[in-house]
């Protein structure tokens, strides 16, 4: 035991254990006649390892969900037994019978099999590329979109101060967790399991409201006095890169390492709009999130605030001298970043889980957005996110899946090449 | 109240622990790591946030060589440097000529490129995806004196492979340190000074500061990829998830502890980091052992996880009242980087 303390054990990633390690699956399809989601009961699931050997099976219990526990942490072939699905159910794309699952140390992996009930068929072979290319598109979108969320508060704050700001991802996760804590709330007063969208809407309104709170008191009680001791910018990014660590460690330290969903949107099978798939809650966060960016154009470009946060974006100094008050413009931006990182939190976490680390998981991404684009644009900001979510999906068109963030930043770097100042950054020196 | 609690700690323990911790193979690893990032950060100015990267080419050069190349494993450790010198010209090339922060966010992204190809079924045949190369650190360790399973002085014991790597670690540890010295005082360092406090006045001495940028990140790399291979050999694995992008931001408060641009500031900074990690672990392990800290407030797992939200608070705390360090000077070292 001294000695298993001395000699080196692995010293971070192995944090959080806990004892779900293991693959991990919900099934649930819609009934063709009530439209109902119904969890699918007593199908048989089988588990191996990469090369074959055999791990386990068993079958869904009466909520639909299979758990195994796996000794090692790896790669798994998850393959579905077909038969045993509930009559008149057939799985959506017959070829995706057995999926391969990557399961982390202490944590559960979960594969997705699409279901379907009734006749309905899968789309002609013919098809079925231009069919992917227009899922993988919608699917970039949306993730695109989740990304820019949080990347405008990033670009802003960068563009009003000159901080990265490497805590931000925290302020993502931190979203994600208010409406984690809301959800546990409205199940406490009896609010949830009947009232799923009010209890949503509460948690994103939670998250607007107590994200740009957390936003504005990280100004004003650190970065405020740092800048007013004259703090230089590289030791203030040190601090945030404290706060992430701090941030992100108390978050695990409370929650834990396992994922988790919101219990107001989990389960929801996807809706066939045209040829795409989507989620109904996806869909409405995508629409949302619309509306929100263009609110947030709208902000600034027409009302005053927003023109003074453009301005001294642009021009720190001149802004200062035409009469515009930076510390209090500062302030809004941080309050506006990180209200809009809570919601992109909530957004991205709906989509896929709540984790201690969500954030950080797409940190680097909204940095390839956000170079993408441009620092210190806000426009800029979501077009390079738009291009680095259109570029993650479509990219596995050609390469694998575990690969495609590694694309999205390689086309960061060829960009940083070729363009360093961004899609839309001005050219200025920066070398 | 507070008397018995103290009378009842195991101190012996506690202190064998903390200076185990303080001595042993990580203090040594990040020491390492620390000297490299130094060069970089501390007398280039260099804005390296994919420090991990490094090492992790370092750990990997060896491992692939012996593992999947079935070379010689002297030779190995000639590739695992190649493999670091390799990264930092493909990270230079690009990024050298950009500002601080841009290079900030393309060494982490970088970082994160390597562990994510390592730990792909892509590169399986090279790397062994996700559960690493293992058991190929044999031919080193029969080089080692200590035949012993365990050595003991007193409260202190070792395994013997385990003290063969830390002996070699710190002795390596000091020869850097002694090199950085020696170079840090030659006109090339003097050079590398320059550009950090001002790269324009540099260059219009007439000094390539691109190519004494690129030199720099290619020594300090090497030296990272050294701690890489360190660490690889001490655990006799390499696996993609030990080089995580909070590696590098630990290695960052080891140095910024010591002091930035100082020559005994990463040894200093590593072994107080890793001592007082171990000191406040064991403590509050003993605390929760005991009952003294209520089970719904911290159990035994989460013990772990709060040393790193002291890593942040530290940070935090370090940067905000004393950004130079236990060494550094405040005038010399404002800590900005161009």
């Amino acid at each position: 035991m001294l000695v298993a303390a001395f000699v080196m054990s692995v010293p971070f990633p192995a944090l959080g254990q806990e004892s779900d390690q293991g693959v991990r699956v919900r099934l649930q399809y819609q009934d063709a006649e009530s439209g109902e989601n119904v969890p699918a009961v007593g199908v048989v699931f089988s588990v191996t390892q990469e090369d074959g050997t055999p791990v386990g099976d068993g079958a869904t219990d009466d909520n639909g969900e299979f758990f195994l526990a796996v000794e090692s942490a790896g790669r798994f072939n998850l393959t579905i037994d077909p038969t045993t699905l509930p009559a008149g159910v057939t799985l959506r794309d017959p070829e995706r019978a057995t999926l391969t699952v990557t399961v982390d140390a202490g944590r559960a992996a979960s594969a997705l099999f699409g279901l379907q009930s009734g006749e309905g068929g899968a789309g002609a072979d013919e098809s079925d590329t231009l069919r992917r290319v227009l899922q993988l598109t919608t699917e970039g979108i949306k993730l695109g979109l989740f990304l820019a969320m949080g990347a405008i508060g990033l670009s802003l704050i960068f563009g009003t101060t000159g901080l990265v700001n490497f805590a931000h991802a925290e302020m993502i996760t931190w979203g994600m967790f208010i409406v984690f804590l809301v959800e546990g709330f409205a199940e406490g007063i009896g609010l949830l399991p009947d009232q799923k969208l009010l209890t949503i809407a509460l948690g994103a309104l939670a998250a607007l409201v107590v994200g740009g709170a957390t936003g504005w008191l990280m100004n004003r009680f650190v970065f405020a006095p740092l800048r007013r001791k004259g703090t230089p910018l590289i030791s203030q990014m040190v601090v945030t890169i404290g706060f992430g660590i701090l941030a992100r460690y108390v978050i695990l330290y409370f929650f834990g390492g396992s994922s988790r969903f919101f219990k107001s949107v989990s389960g929801q099978s996807a809706i066939s709009i045209g040829v795409v798939d989507i989620t109904p809650s996806d869909l409405i966060a995508v629409i949302l999130s619309i509306v929100v960016l263009v609110i947030v154009g709208l902000l600034l470009q027409r009302t005053r605030i927003g023109r003074a946060m453009r301005a001294v974006s642009d021009n720190r100094d001149l802004a200062e001298s035409s009469g515009i008050d930076v510390q209090r413009v500062i302030s809004q931006v941080w309050s506006a970043g990180g209200a809009l990182a809570a919601l992109g939190g909530l957004f991205l976490a709906q989509a896929d889980q709540v984790l201690w680390e969500g954030g950080f998981r797409v940190l680097l991404l909204i940095f390839a957005g956000v170079t993408l684009g441009g620092l210190g644009t806000a426009y800029g900001a979501l077009v390079g996110c738009l291009l680095i979510g259109l570029g993650v999906q479509l990219s596995t068109l050609f390469i694998p899946i575990e690969l495609k963030n590694v694309g999205a930043l390689l086309v960061m770097a060829v960009v940083l090449l070729i363009r360093p100042q961004g899609i839309l950054g001005r050219k200025e020196r920066i070398g | 109240m507070t008397v018995p609690i103290l009378a009842a700690i195991d101190w012996a323990q506690i202190v064998q622990l903390t200076v185990s911790s303080a001595i042993g193979v990580e203090a040594m690893v990040f020491a390492m790591a620390a000297i490299g990032l130094n060069i970089h950060f501390g007398y280039t100015g260099l804005l390296n946030f994919g420090h991990v990267g490094f090492m992790a080419m370092g750990g990997y050069g060896v491992g692939i060589a012996i593992v999947t190349w079935q070379l010689n494993p002297y030779l190995a450790i000639l590739i695992g440097v190649v493999f670091a010198l390799v990264l930092a010209l493909i990270l230079g090339v690009p990024t050298l000529r950009l500002r601080a922060d841009y290079l900030a966010i393309v060494t982490i992204a970088a970082s994160e490129v390597i562990r994510i190809m390592a730990r792909s079924t892509t590169l399986r045949g090279l790397t062994r995806g996700a559960e690493g190369l293992n058991e190929f650190a044999g031919e080193y360790y029969s080089l080692s004196p200590f035949k012993q399973n365990l050595y003991e002085w007193g409260p202190f014991f070792f395994t013997g492979n385990n003290l063969f790597i830390v002996i070699i670690g710190w002795i390596l540890v000091i020869l850097l340190a002694v090199m950085v010295w020696q170079l840090m005082r030659s006109p090339w360092g003097r050079v590398l000074k320059a550009i950090r406090e001002d790269e324009d006045a540099a260059r219009a001495l007439g000094k390539n500061a691109y190519w004494y940028k690129m030199q720099s990140l290619m020594l300090g790399g090497a030296i990272g990829g050294m701690a890489g291979m360190l660490q690889v050999i001490a655990k006799s694995t390499v696996q993609p998830d030990t080089f995580v992008p909070v590696i590098t931001f630990f290695i960052w408060t080891v140095l910024i502890l010591g002091g930035v641009g100082r020559v005994w500031s990463p040894i200093v900074g590593s072994m107080i980091f890793w001592g007082l990690l171990a000191l406040m672990e064991n403590l509050l392990r003993q605390f929760v052992a005991e009952g003294w800290i209520p089970p719904s407030l911290m159990d035994s797992n989460q013990v772990g996880i709060f040393r790193f939200i002291l890593v942040g608070l530290g940070l935090i705390a370090l940067m905000t009242f004393r950004p130079q360090g236990i060494f550094g000077s405040r005038e010399e070292m404002a800590l900005d980087a161009r």
